[in-house]
């Protein structure tokens, strides 16, 4: 080991881990996962960044703790092992935020439980955290989390703005007197629905720029 | 990986189990009093919100402690039972006891100097999940002096809309009372009359919360109906 020339912690190769979830290999956009709480959580800015904050937290722990064990981990029940470490993870950060963040806490409700069944956080343990070093880990569960994360705050951003006619709860559209002059806010950005067609757009948006993604059939 | 002997796979699931009971019963005991003290913080805030007290998280405790200025649990001949907590009361468990057992807490606040109010806490049912909140009334025991509502899991913009500032604005200064005769509020579906004293105008699209809140209004008003005509100004 003390031979090996030892890799920079942020050489390009792990830079790469880092952004390419952001973009090409996008989990919400490109692999189209984690859907569900992209519809749940995104009504609202606030809780949706508590949620990706919390998939973060989740995501980059849970990846360190099984890569770390991934030499120890019998192939056989390897999926159970994997649950037990996430739903750990989330339960630690609910009882984490109903502790010190009860407000966001009562907001996100039973979501911050539905972490455990984020197909996102399970698909980088068995993907990559079971075969590659805990530093590795570390980095492609920030970066997956975050790719999520951005998704889920842009949803928000315009499912609130159009919605609720607020950003983080402050009321724009009355400040900018939108209503008086006849401006009605859209409540259908506020159902389930919307939320995908949002992510939809976003898609598309993205394919449009990058035609690697166009898949040919 | 390499494939492991059923005995490796027996005693790893062991030892994982016993890593991660630990792990979460010590995390979920440490930080148990601040979340309880979170939820006293939240129960005290909702409690002044009704009588339009606005508290913050960090002066709720002392603010509860000057506008609230006598607690009390009452059965349903509006007589006072002893040696019960009215603050700890669970609604909820109260609501399956049968109507003669069930505890009925109340509140007595001075929100200002000249100002006696009463507090009432509720507790129904909503479209998803439980609904629940504090309704005061003035000392003639008719007038809506203030409510506070909360929800669970109503859907957000349309059910979950009771908890917002401007849908208690409907219910200040409603009545409880035609006469003699208890009538609770009624949530009106297409807007209530600007003249009618007993209905408030019910949320667009959320029709089933707002009837389960008339209807959670009038099943725990109902039973304070005695102790209304008694203590009436």
């Amino acid at each position: 080991m003390s031979k090996q020339e030892k890799e920079p912690l942020l050489s390009a190769k792990n830079i790469k881990l880092l952004r390419e979830p952001l973009g090409s290999s996008n989990p919400i956009t490109v692999q189209v996962l984690g859907i569900c709480s992209a519809l749940a959580v995104t009504v609202k800015l606030k809780p949706a960044i508590v949620m990706a904050l919390s998939v973060v937290v989740v995501l980059a722990v849970s990846n360190v703790v099984i890569s770390l064990l991934r030499k120890s981990v019998p192939q056989r029940i390897r999926i159970i092992v994997q649950l037990v470490v996430i739903a750990t993870m989330v339960i630690l950060v609910d009882e984490f935020l109903r502790a010190f963040a009860f407000d966001i806490s009562k907001q996100l409700s039973v979501f911050v439980g539905l972490i455990i069944t984020n197909c996102i956080i399970m698909g980088r343990l068995e993907a990559f955290a079971l075969a590659n070093k805990p530093w590795e880990s570390f980095l492609d569960g920030l970066g997956n989390a975050a790719g999520y994360g951005w998704i889920l705050i842009v949803v928000a951003f315009f499912r609130e703005f159009l919605g609720s006619g607020t950003i983080m709860d402050y009321p724009v559209m009355e400040k900018l007197g939108l209503p008086t002059i006849g401006y009605e806010n859209n409540g259908m950005m506020i159902l389930p629905p919307m939320a995908l067609i949002t992510v939809g757009i976003i898609i598309w948006v993205q394919r449009s720029k990058n035609r690697d993604l166009i898949e040919n059939n | 990986m390499k494939d492991f002997s059923n005995r490796y796979i027996f005693i790893f699931s062991v030892v994982m189990v016993a890593i991660v009971a630990a792990l979460l019963s010590s995390a979920a005991m440490l930080l148990q009093p601040l979340q309880e003290r979170n939820r006293v913080i939240e129960k005290k805030k909702n409690i002044l919100a009704s009588v339009r007290v606005e508290a913050t998280k960090e002066n709720a405790a002392e603010l509860y402690e000057k506008v609230i200025e006598s607690s009390m649990v009452l059965d349903k001949n509006g007589e006072t039972v002893d040696n019960i907590d009215p603050f700890n009361i669970d609604l909820r468990a109260e609501q399956r006891k049968p109507l003669d057992q069930q505890n009925l807490p109340l509140f007595v606040a001075k929100p200002n100097d000249t100002l006696k109010v009463v507090i009432i806490p509720v507790e129904g049912r909503g479209l998803w999940g439980p609904i629940f909140g504090y309704i005061s009334l003035e000392a003639d025991m008719n007038t809506v002096y203030g409510v506070n509502f909360d929800h669970v899991s109503e859907t957000p913009g349309l059910g979950a809309e009771i908890n917002t500032s401007w849908f208690g604005e409907y219910f200040k200064g409603k009545k409880i009372f035609d006469g003699n005769r208890f009538v609770s509020i009624k949530v009106i579906k297409g807007g209530a009359r600007d003249d009618d004293p007993h209905g408030v105008d019910a949320i667009s699209g959320g029709t089933i919360t707002s009837t389960g809140l008339e209807e959670m209004l009038y099943d725990c008003l109902v039973k304070y109906e005695k102790y209304f005509n008694k203590n009436r100004l």
